[in-house]
């Protein structure tokens, strides 16, 4: 087969056509959720800084964390966390050769993305009923 | 490379509506990918309408019906009809699997058939499996032994044998292999399910002895783990096997044999 060919030759489509399965969608998931981590991780860098600078400093940046939008933000973040968490407990689960049949695999992406809701909500939920009020 | 978007030439454009066959009342639509090496067109997507009462249940019935009575350019592989050659694999109604097992019944709205993804294309729904094909020699799949050859023939237990199955059934129909987005990235370098499966298949023969060599050769950040456990092979194997589990059966060997 000549080269100039294969070159001609066009790509068949794949993500244009591909039908999304559980795992394919969790798995593209896994590594959105990793990256949002490493912005993530620069807000609570952020908090911690300004706690070992000043009094000023750690009130201006907790207000920002507490008004509505900072707050949304954080409950992102929260899912996004708990989402890659649970997400790396499947891999380290399938590491173990289990869980990795057709079926299962199936029902553990969807599990990954109703269980991080959850948990999101429940944390959320119950850091609400300590303090008594948003 | 990841590349989410097609090449210019490979973008798909609106195709040409069939007419629909004369008298017909039970009718099923079918949109067919189209490209042909004749001419400087892009490919494109044809409609076409299959009576029903005059073609068979499946998916491959529908397309043999089409090049028959409809369209004799139409090119496709197939071969045995029941699901054993592997020649019939094609994407149908998004995921990868063989025409002739694949039923119409199973497929809500009109059936979409695409060649096999991220796979140059030879014509219509003929992919260049030529890559795929020289990873599978690649993995030299035969056995492999030292000591002298036994007088009458290989002896395996009843348990060994039973290693193989969910392994020796693989037809090589590599719907998996093009449904492995890491596959599609990096293609020439990462081995891909269907070839690591096979593999599989020889590391866990108990009459093979070129196990170390063999896992050597997989020992290679994109031959074998560029698998990130996406699992679209073993969601779409046509024969129900399951390359993820074969792929991380290998990763754990290379573990064992380091400690």
């Amino acid at each position: 087969m000549s080269k100039s060919t294969t070159q001609a030759r066009p790509l068949s489509p794949h993500l244009q056509i591909y039908r999304f399965t559980p795992t394919m969608a969790m798995s593209i998931a896994h590594r959105i959720t990793g990256t949002a981590l490493y912005f993530g991780i620069l807000l609570f860098a952020l908090w911690l800084l300004a706690a070992a600078s000043s009094r000023e400093q750690f009130d201006f940046v907790n207000g920002l964390f507490g008004s509505i939008i900072g707050r949304i933000v954080i409950f992102g973040y929260s899912w996004v966390l708990i989402h890659h968490m649970l997400g790396g407990i499947r891999h380290l689960i399938w590491d173990t050769i289990h869980g990795l049949e057709k079926e299962t695999s199936r029902r553990l992406a969807i599990a990954n993305l109703i269980g991080s809701i959850l948990v999101t909500l429940i944390i959320w939920g119950g850091a609400w009923a300590i303090r008594g009020g948003l | 490379m990841v590349q989410l978007t097609l090449p210019k030439n490979s973008k798909v454009k609106q195709g040409k509506v069939w007419p629909k066959p004369e008298g017909a009342t039970n009718l099923r639509e079918y949109r067919i990918y189209r490209w042909s090496p004749d001419d400087t067109e892009n490919p494109r997507v044809d409609t076409y309408y299959v009576d029903l009462d005059d073609c068979g249940p499946m998916v491959l019935d529908g397309l043999i019906w089409i090049k028959n009575k409809v369209d004799s350019t139409l090119t496709f592989r197939r071969s045995c009809r029941e699901g054993i050659c592997g020649s019939c694999a094609m994407n149908i109604d998004g995921a990868n699997t063989l025409a002739c097992t694949k039923g119409m019944d199973d497929i809500g709205g009109a059936v979409r058939v695409y060649p096999l993804p991220h796979m140059p294309v030879v014509k219509d729904l003929v992919p260049d499996l030529s890559i795929p094909y020289a990873q599978l020699s690649s993995i030299e799949p035969w056995l492999q032994t030292v000591t002298p050859e036994p007088a009458i023939e290989w002896k395996q237990s009843h348990e060994d044998r039973a290693k193989l199955d969910g392994l020796y059934e693989c037809i090589l129909c590599f719907c998996c292999q093009t449904s492995c987005p890491s596959y599609w990235w990096n293609g020439e370098r990462y081995l891909g399910p269907a070839v690591l499966l096979q593999a599989y298949r020889w590391l866990i023969d108990s009459r093979d002895e070129a196990t170390g060599e063999r896992l050597d050769k997989l020992e290679d950040p994109f031959r074998l783990y560029r698998c990130h456990t996406i699992m679209n092979c073993t969601q779409t194997c046509p024969k129900g096997l399951n390359p993820a589990k074969a792929i991380a059966e290998i990763k754990k060997m290379m573990v064992e044999r380091r400690v």
